[in-house]
């Protein structure tokens, strides 16, 4: 009984001590084993081992840089030469299995490489395409599974057999699934390339797109009537996948392209609807909210220093580093806010107050502060562009049935939704927001009741600017924050509010979101029409050259369609209702 | 709602027509002069050139602004539009004596063709040229106009729309494939009418039309304005709605102002490009249109002086000022444009009035003049 213990002991601790045996050691028992045979089957072992430190190893092996050192009286070890060569050319021998220096300098004249046949490397190579198929980065993973995949190699289909048993990630073994079959597709056997067809069917796999079309061009050739119906059905099956991908890819870009103009427009809307001005500095109010998030970037890392005009001003570090430097962005939001509200304030009490009367000339008048502050970022900040970040919680994606969706497009989405929400919550369950709809419908008749609608302007324009800072807040997670940051917003915003109308939230969610989905699907579907483009009489080639360009194609058209939609609705979707004329 | 806002009457004719006849000998008899005598070098007269269209589009925007009421962020686009249009003419006339050698424009042989795209065929002669200045920005705002009008788009909403217009119009000729020089636009011209655009002789003839041209149109704008017609246009300006409903069809007079404006936008850009020798998209950005608000807001808008003094006058603070201080010019630009809009909306020919409105405050106590 005891006894039976004993070698159940000893047999699982052997066990263990088999199973746990480092990749380095074994690369270095076969490096110093006998025959060939021995080297292949212990190289063998290693197959489906995911460990980094193989690659490099038998890298070294196939291009004769591991050495055997025979030290007198000792087991031969393996050795790798490292770090500069001195006068007699000897390196510091570092030991593979521990990787630490062995302690003596070799020059590599003097020492034997470890020998390689090619029927070694061609265990080799299998075993690092193991590797990489085992990979724990599944970036890393997918990426070799596609390229076996597209170059076809059919040699590395029991690597790829031999991963798709054991892997668990759905993921990968869809991949794994996808590449055997474009593998297979090459296989001289009737009966295995129409498996193969059929499971890219069934996969709708994007990818194979060329490759089945190569095969339908072979088929045709050679008259193979049942290879082609097979072929046919997988293109038509993959080409449908791909009209469903590309639509929702496409929705899902009009969605978030739509929620950046909401969140760009509504702050102009709220502004232009209360007070009828236009305020031409609202692009530079988005760059100020961009350029505090930077600020508050760099003050988290390792502080900014500035010089605008000749002053230098230092701002202190709190070099904080991890989950506590990443969350910088959520104390920047409120921040951009409150700094373009201020800003806002600023403008309103020093400028656009004397121009109530007058809304032309406020237009005229903060397109002059928005020519200064544009002026004066880039005195403060520098011309170029400045680095802001994504927290790692920002940047990712999700893939949703091959569709891409990069979490900061989620996240500006999702951002929309609560701002629209919460600026409703204001306008409509505040007592501010019920002086603000007043002023609205009637100023002077909200006079006339006591509301104070010079402090509601001022409110309201805080608000609208402070809504801007959001903005730039946000659009320095997608795009790039430099001085004329705004600029590049700013007539789309104006489309938005002019469409809009000035009556309603709604009117500006469904204008941003309207004129966002025009834009993206033009961009995506312009290409397709510009053949039929040609047609029409007079104008036709040059409709068709722009069609092209897809994105100025779609800027174009959607002036237009704003040009035409106004025919219709000269104030806009929803507008303030009045009986009152000039 | 805003009330319709207060204007000075136009000045007394006297003083137009003496200011035009002090303009014209300068313009054309003494500053040409000058030059063939070296007293003022080719450099000084071409700049002045220069500042001569540019007081052609402050003239189209205020006919607009100043005259109908109609803020117009988009003059610009016909400007450069007129430009683009003479520029093809100048690009023809180099022939082949290019970087490339080749019978067509460089940028197309850059782009790959080897011979001349359609559309370009015409522009070799002159009168098709010319015509086209005029033809394509009139349809332009022809079209957008009738569209615009026709559907009471008046106030700010006009002068957001006219903005996205030249943005459009900028995003179209940014591009390489519109086959119009991309973002480099046209420039290298060698030869105007046989006259080679180097000569001295040439330039001064060119600033000598320039400023004929402006005589010319300041004539027209200034017997328009006596007509029946310009009273409907400044009736349109101070209450539109009350002349709409005297009868009158607004729409369309607006429709003629807008397009009269955009020619005579074109026709600056047109005498622009061969005396600056260069024409590109940034002259259709918004920014440029709205600069061009800044000259006639800077002058006195309203009046037929105050926009030509202000394009001048801006623009030489320009040229001083982007040397000088490059980087505080915006700023500069920017508080100057403040400074007018808030406290001297009739601009530069207000300030003699203003000036005299303050003397005439402080004379009855003239023991009690303000320190300072």
């Amino acid at each position: 009984m005891r006894k039976t213990f004993i070698i159940i002991a000893a047999l699982l601790a052997g066990f263990v001590a088999v199973y746990a045996e480092a990749p380095q050691a074994i690369i270095a028992r076969a490096a110093v084993a006998k025959s060939e045979k021995a080297q292949g089957e212990i190289l063998t072992e290693l197959m489906g081992n995911a460990d980094e430190s193989i690659l490099p190893l038998l890298d070294a092996w196939r291009k004769d840089k591991l050495f055997l050192f025979e030290a007198p009286g000792k087991p031969t070890m393996v050795v790798l030469l490292e770090g500069t060569k001195d006068s007699q050319g000897t390196q510091s021998a570092v030991d593979i299995i521990s990787g630490k220096p062995a302690g003596v300098r070799l020059a590599a004249d003097d020492l034997n490489a470890a020998s390689h046949s090619a029927n070694l490397r061609r265990i080799m190579k299998a075993v690092l395409d193991l590797t990489d198929l085992s990979s724990a980065n599944p970036a890393k993973k997918l990426g070799a599974i596609a390229a076996i995949g597209q170059g076809q190699q059919s040699e590395k289909l029991p690597a790829l057999e031999k991963r798709l048993a054991i892997e668990t990630d759905p993921q990968a073994i869809k991949a794994l699934r996808e590449a055997l079959a474009l593998v297979r597709l090459k296989s001289p056997d009737p009966a295995v390339k129409l498996a193969a067809l059929k499971e890219l069917e069934s996969l709708q796999s994007l990818a194979s797109t060329d490759f089945v079309k190569a095969i339908i061009k072979d088929a045709t050739a050679v008259k193979d009537e049942a290879l082609l119906a097979a072929a046919r059905s997988a293109l038509q099956a993959v080409e449908r996948h791909r009209t469903v991908v590309d639509f929702g890819g496409t929705m899902f870009r009009s969605l978030s392209l739509g929620s950046i103009l909401i969140i760009v427009a509504l702050g102009l809307a709220i502004t232009f609807g209360l007070m009828g001005v236009i305020n031409m500095a609202h692009g530079e109010m988005i760059a100020i909210g961009a350029y505090t998030t930077y600020v508050v970037q760099n003050i988290f890392a390792n502080g900014l220093a500035l010089s605008p005009f000749g002053f230098s001003v230092s701002l202190p570090g709190l070099h904080a580093t991890g989950w506590w430097r990443e969350s910088y962005f959520l104390f920047a939001l409120p921040l951009s806010f409150l700094v373009a509200a201020g800003a806002g304030i600023l403008l309103e009490r020093g400028v656009i107050r004397f121009l109530y009367r007058r809304p032309l000339e406020s237009l005229l008048a903060t397109w002059g502060v928005s020519l200064l502050l544009q002026q004066l970022l880039r005195l403060t900040f520098g011309a170029n562009n400045v680095q802001v970040g994504s927290p790692a919680y920002l940047s990712g994606n999700w893939i949703v049935g091959d569709i891409l969706l990069g979490w900061n497009r989620v996240f500006v989405i999702g951002f929309a939704t609560l701002i629209v929400v919460g600026v409703w919550l204001v306008l409509t369950r505040t007592s501010v927001g019920l002086l603000i709809r007043s002023v609205t419908q009637n100023r002077q008749m909200a006079a006339c009741m006591g509301v104070r609608t010079e402090r509601v302007n001022m409110l309201t324009f805080a608000l609208g600017s402070g809504l801007a800072g959001l903005a730039g807040a946000f659009l320095s997670q997608i795009g790039n924050v430099g001085p004329s940051l705004g600029q590049s917003y700013v007539v789309d915003s104006f489309m938005v509010v002019v469409v809009g109308g000035v009556g309603d939230l709604v009117g500006t969610v469904i204008s941003g979101l309207g004129i966002g989905s025009f834009d993206q699907f033009t961009q995506q579907y312009s290409p397709t029409v510009a053949g039929a483009l040609a047609n029409v009489p007079f104008v036709g080639g040059a409709l068709q050259n722009l069609a092209q360009d897809s994105a100025v194609f779609g800027k174009i058209l959607v002036l237009c369609v704003i040009i035409l939609f106004l025919q219709w609705r000269p104030s806009g979707l929803f507008a303030a209702r009045s009986r009152s004329l000039d | 709602m805003a009330s319709p806002e207060k204007y000075a009457p136009p000045p007394p004719p006297s003083d137009t027509v003496a200011a035009l006849l002090a303009f014209t000998v300068v313009a054309v008899l003494i500053m040409p002069t000058l030059d063939v005598f070296g007293v003022i070098d080719h450099f000084t007269l071409n700049l002045w050139g220069k500042y001569l269209c540019y007081a052609l589009l402050a003239l189209s925007v205020n006919l607009l602004w100043g005259g109908t009421g109609l803020l117009s962020l988009g003059q610009g686009l016909f400007f450069a539009l007129g430009g683009y249009m003479h520029g093809m003419y100048l690009m023809r006339m180099i022939g082949d004596q290019g970087q490339y050698h080749k019978p067509i424009p460089d940028f197309l042989v850059f782009l790959g063709w080897t011979e001349l795209p359609g559309f370009w065929k015409p522009f070799e002669h002159f009168s098709f040229a010319m015509l086209m200045v005029f033809l394509l920005p009139g349809i332009i705002a022809g079209v957008f106009g009738w569209l615009a009008f026709r559907s009471r788009i008046k106030g700010v909403y006009f002068s957001i729309l006219t903005q996205a217009l030249t943005y459009a119009g900028a995003l179209i000729f940014f591009r390489n494939n519109t086959l119009m020089g991309g973002n480099n636009g046209f420039t290298d011209f060698k030869t105007e009418l046989g006259f080679s655009l180097l000569e001295p002789a040439t330039q001064r003839g060119l600033f000598i039309a320039t400023a004929v041209v402006l005589i010319g149109v300041v004539i027209l704008l200034r017997w328009l304005e006596g007509t029946k017609f310009g009273l409907v246009q400044r009736a349109i300006r101070d209450g539109e709605n009350r002349t709409l409903f005297s009868g009158y069809a607004t729409p369309a007079f607006k429709l003629f102002l807008f397009v009269l404006a955009a020619l005579i936008a074109a026709i600056g850009g047109a005498l622009y490009v061969p005396q600056v020798g260069i024409i590109n998209p940034s002259d259709m950005t918004p920014e440029k249109s709205l600069e061009a608000i800044v000259w006639v807001a800077v002058g006195g808008r309203g009046t037929l002086l105050g926009p030509i003094l202000g394009a001048v006058f801006v623009n030489m603070l320009k040229s001083y000022a982007t040397r000088a201080i490059p980087d505080l010019w915006l700023i500069l630009l920017g508080g100057l444009f403040l400074l007018v809009v808030l406290f001297l909306p009739g601009g530069l020919v207000s300030l003699p009035e203003k000036l005299r409105g303050l003397w005439q405050r402080f004379r009855p106590a003239p023991t009690s003049a303000p320190a300072a």
